[in-house]
């Protein structure tokens, strides 16, 4: 983790100063593809964590089992493209059948298939549901060619995030990544991410967390997401919408539960969600802080 | 050989030359047409492909520009081609003077992803329905199923005629709707309601679409009729089912895949149809139907899709494996009902390419499993090439160099499709560049390196000559090597979450579209000189007996002259138990 220091000064900056929280920086390595990468994004919830085990995990992964076998068969096809080249092997044999190694190669792909099945519908069921009950939820609706945001446990919080266009980036900000609008969503807390569109399809992805669920017109899709570490994470549309399809990115900015709740509430009052913080708690300093920030709706 | 002339029994008259290319109803020339169409179609999908990997070389958007007469930018396909020829945009303001290292991503004008979407689907589709498909089961199976199986000609050879004519017509339609109104931007997939009216697809351009996938559905199935008619009937004495040569098995599954799964795009997209222009609801949800649907009816036609264009493939790469190990095919019924099974489970695995749609974790873990069970017979497959090879005396011609390829990266490209079958795992690799990797290694590296193969070993069979060694071989290099390094990077892409269909991406992805693209220009530059390769040995080939492979080739086709006669088999052969495959 070379990009630790960075993190946690990050994190320290956003914990001292909850109004900052839509502020949060990106990291180069988190959240977003990294130059000349060829694995995985860094995993950021436990789905995908999970996936990155499944996939790349030793000895019985995916990805060194098919390794294995298309190394197997190079193998094989060098060895008889050198031993039965017709310089070295000028008498063919007559060979044409042999029932115990077409027994053999028929069943030995079936017993690798089942050590790939187990743990395949295993993650499956793991990436449809939460383990543990959900504690709040975000709506999420495709446009062409922006994403539509509702907190319907903060009193609707919503707002629509468009991509921000190269003039406007900051420092530090990845181009065709950013957007206007961040979604905010806590850390360490399970978040039923529920996914429609208004238009054509669309569909809500982020490598980093592991979800991708298409967003469909008269359809409400469901998955779910914990987030691991505070930071910002980058996502795109990935199901073909139109003329801007490459340029209605998703930026997610994951807070502490006291970040998130402090920007609720704030939020809720800049919306006219709720009434002035004047008449109620002290918005500023977050009362809520000890609190689950949003009520569970379910 | 060929038996003495029956001076009554035929007509060995050759018609004229509109007679015999445009009235043809000879199994043999209307399998050239069919090839002669592949060729050209080939080389304009693969134009576009090289103009998209061009746009992907540098982050940002270099030529897919909307036209901008104050910048001096001319708009669509014309436009950014002659960008790319000439490298120079925005000349008038001064600021930008030519196309190269960007660095990080400069636009060179507006983009124009309409455009960039149309050229995805025009590569798609033509490269599906008017490259592969053409050649594989129009080209090689016309010409070689009724020779293979000591048959005069095909069963229906007018309807087999007609096969062939429509495609020149839907390959025109859908040449013009990339040229009408905005183009048809919807992949080839055609899924609403993007391609529905209302939302951007409007004008003619997708019902044209629609309507080349219908005459190309038509040739399809009218086809598929004609080869299960004549493997079914026509087949000279003695020639068992079980004495078949694997391609013409190849080629039974395949036209029974043809005649069940084409209809139901017909009737998907004819729903499209009037969804769009009728004023149906079919897949519109504001009307009670489902976008959904059309994704089911869709794969179930397009999974089986993808069978249909790798069987024949199998049967040829057997062939070739067999004549050049002069070894016959190893373990002959498994080959067969491998494809058999092939194509019996193609058939209900179709939602795992809709796997992050929203259907129940039940029925994606039921589609995880039977797609899995695929791999099972596949593999078969690939051990029973190595086993025909294993003992054999093995001569690397030409077209076993291709058969080697499309076995090793055939099987490269069955393991990631293994990847992605497993439901879990697909929610962070669907939509994304592994996906796009995948589908090349089994289909641009797969099928189409089975064409060539193919072309190859038929090439002095079908025209009288045979190429030049050295050149055959010089192909195959350039295109093993481009193809690889065109396809492999991607699955890097895909892995780090670079979805398809993107004219632009971040510029942490620059490094592996700046090699796949170098990787494509030198695939395209093969395949220019394979055409070349083509003309010179049409015209100065050396001149080939019937069996120019030796004791390897012990099919029908090589009992007969090359070229063969106009009519073959004068006498009826007659198959000993000791001959066939």
């Amino acid at each position: 983790m070379r990009f630790a220091p960075l993190f946690w000064s990050f994190t320290s900056l956003v914990l001292a100063a909850p109004a900052l929280a839509t502020g949060l920086q990106p990291e180069a390595g988190v959240g977003q593809p990294v130059p000349e990468g060829i694995g995985f994004q860094q995993p950021a919830s436990p789905i995908k964590e999970a996936m990155q085990e499944f996939h790349n995990g030793l000895p019985f992964g995916l990805l060194p089992i098919t390794t294995a076998i298309t190394v197997f068969v190079m193998l094989l096809l060098l060895w008889v493209m050198v031993r039965y080249n017709h310089r070295v092997n000028p008498t063919p044999s007559k060979t044409t059948h042999h029932t115990l190694l077409e027994v053999v190669w028929t069943v030995v792909p079936i017993l690798i298939l089942v050590v790939i099945v187990v743990p395949s519908i295993k993650l499956l069921y793991y990436t449809e549901r939460a383990p543990e009950a959900t504690e709040m939820t975000l709506k999420v609706t495709g446009y062409q060619w922006y994403w539509g945001y509702e907190y319907p446990d903060a009193n609707g919080i919503n707002f629509n995030a468009y991509m921000k266009k190269r003039e406007d980036l900051q420092p530090g900000e990845p181009r065709l990544l950013e957007t206007d609008r961040r979604v905010v969503l806590p850390v360490d807390t399970n978040i039923k991410i529920v996914i429609t569109a208004n238009d054509v399809l669309h569909a809500w992805t982020v490598p980093a967390f592991g979800v991708k669920r298409d967003a469909v017109p008269g359809r409400l899709n469901e998955t779910w997401v914990r987030i691991d570490r505070p930071g910002v994470y980058y996502g795109q549309c990935s199901e073909l919408c139109g003329t801007d399809h490459a340029f209605m990115p998703i930026a997610v900015e994951a807070v502490s539960k006291e970040a998130f709740a402090a920007w609720v509430a704030k939020e809720q009052v800049a919306q006219n969600l709720v009434p002035a913080p004047a008449t109620e708690a002290p918005a500023e300093t977050p009362a809520a802080a000890e609190t689950t920030p949003a009520p569970a709706a379910n | 050989m060929t038996a003495a002339t029956h001076d009554h029994a035929h007509d060995h008259h050759v018609p004229g030359f509109f007679k015999r290319w445009f009235c043809s109803t000879n199994h043999k020339d209307i399998g050239t047409l069919y090839l002669l169409f592949a060729i050209c179609a080939g080389l304009i999908g693969g134009a576009f492909s090289v103009m998209m990997r061009a746009e992907l070389q540098e982050p940002g958007v270099q030529y897919l520009l909307q036209a901008d007469e104050t910048k001096g930018i001319e708009g669509g396909l014309l436009g950014a081609a002659g960008r790319m020829a000439g490298d120079v945009v925005a000349s008038a303001t001064g600021e930008q003077t030519t196309v190269e290292k960007h660095g990080a991503g400069v636009d060179a004008g507006d983009r124009n992803g309409q455009l960039w979407n149309v050229m995805i689907s025009a590569h798609g589709l033509i490269m599906v329905f008017f490259v592969v498909m053409p050649a594989l089961i129009g080209g090689f199976g016309n010409w070689f199923v009724p020779l293979m199986i000591g048959a005069p000609d095909m069963a229906f050879p007018r309807l087999n005629n007609i096969s062939f004519w429509l495609l020149i017509p839907a390959f025109l339609l859908l040449l013009a709707s990339a040229m009408v109104g905005v183009g048809a931007g919807t992949g080839w997939t055609v899924y609403p309601p993007l391609s529905s009216a209302a939302y951007g697809h409007d004008g003619l351009s997708v019902d044209m679409a629609i309507f080349a996938l219908h005459l190309a559905g038509i040739s399809s199935i009218l086809g598929a009729a004609n080869f299960i008619t004549t493997i079914f009937n026509m087949r000279a004495p003695g020639m068992t089912l079980h004495r078949m040569p694997l391609f013409v098995w190849a080629m039974l599954v395949t036209a029974f895949l043809l005649l069940l799964a084409v209809p139901v795009l017909g009737g998907a997209i004819t729903m499209l149809l009037t969804d769009r222009n009728f004023g149906t609801a079919f897949f519109n949800p504001e009307g009670g139907g489902d976008p959904i649907l059309f994704q089911h009816l869709f794969w179930f036609f397009g999974h089986p899709e993808v069978y249909i264009m790798i069987l024949p493939a199998f049967g040829i790469i057997s062939h070739i494996v067999s004549t050049f190990s002069k070894k016959p095919v190893f373990g002959y019924l498994g080959m067969a009902y491998a494809m058999v099974a092939i194509g019996v489970v193609g058939f209900v695995v179709w939602a795992h390419h809709m796997y992050t749609v929203g259907m129940s974790v039940d029925t994606r873990a039921y589609f995880t499993i039977a797609t899995l069970i695929i791999a099972v017979p596949t593999g078969v497959k690939i051990f029973s090439w190595v086993a025909t090879m294993w003992g054999g005396s093995i001569e690397f011609k030409t077209p076993m160099l291709w058969a080697i390829g499309f076995i090793f990266l055939f099987t490269l490209g069955g393991v990631t499709g293994v990847v992605l079958a497993n439901a879990g795992m697909d929610i962070a690799l669907h939509d994304t560049y592994y996906v796009v990797a995948h589908f090349h290694y089994v289909l641009s590296l797969g099928a189409v390196f089975a064409i060539f193969a193919g072309f190859y070993y038929w090439f002095g069979k079908m025209s009288g000559r045979q190429y030049p060694e050295w050149a055959g071989q010089l192909h195959f290099y350039l295109t093993f090597v481009g193809v690889n390094l065109t396809f492999f990077p991607q699955h890097f892409l895909g892995l780090q979450g670079m979805p398809r269909r993107y004219v632009d991406y971040p510029d942490a992805f620059a490094y592996w579209n700046y090699i796949s693209s170098l990787g494509s220009y030198l695939s395209f530059a093969g395949s220019v000189f394979f055409v070349f390769v083509v003309l010179y040995t049409l015209k100065f080939g050396k001149k080939v007996e019937a069996n120019y492979w030796g004791v390897g080739a012990t099919t029908l086709e090589w009992t007969v002259s090359s070229p063969p006669p106009f009519h073959a088999f004068e006498t009826q052969p007659v198959i000993g138990p000791d001959k066939g495959h």
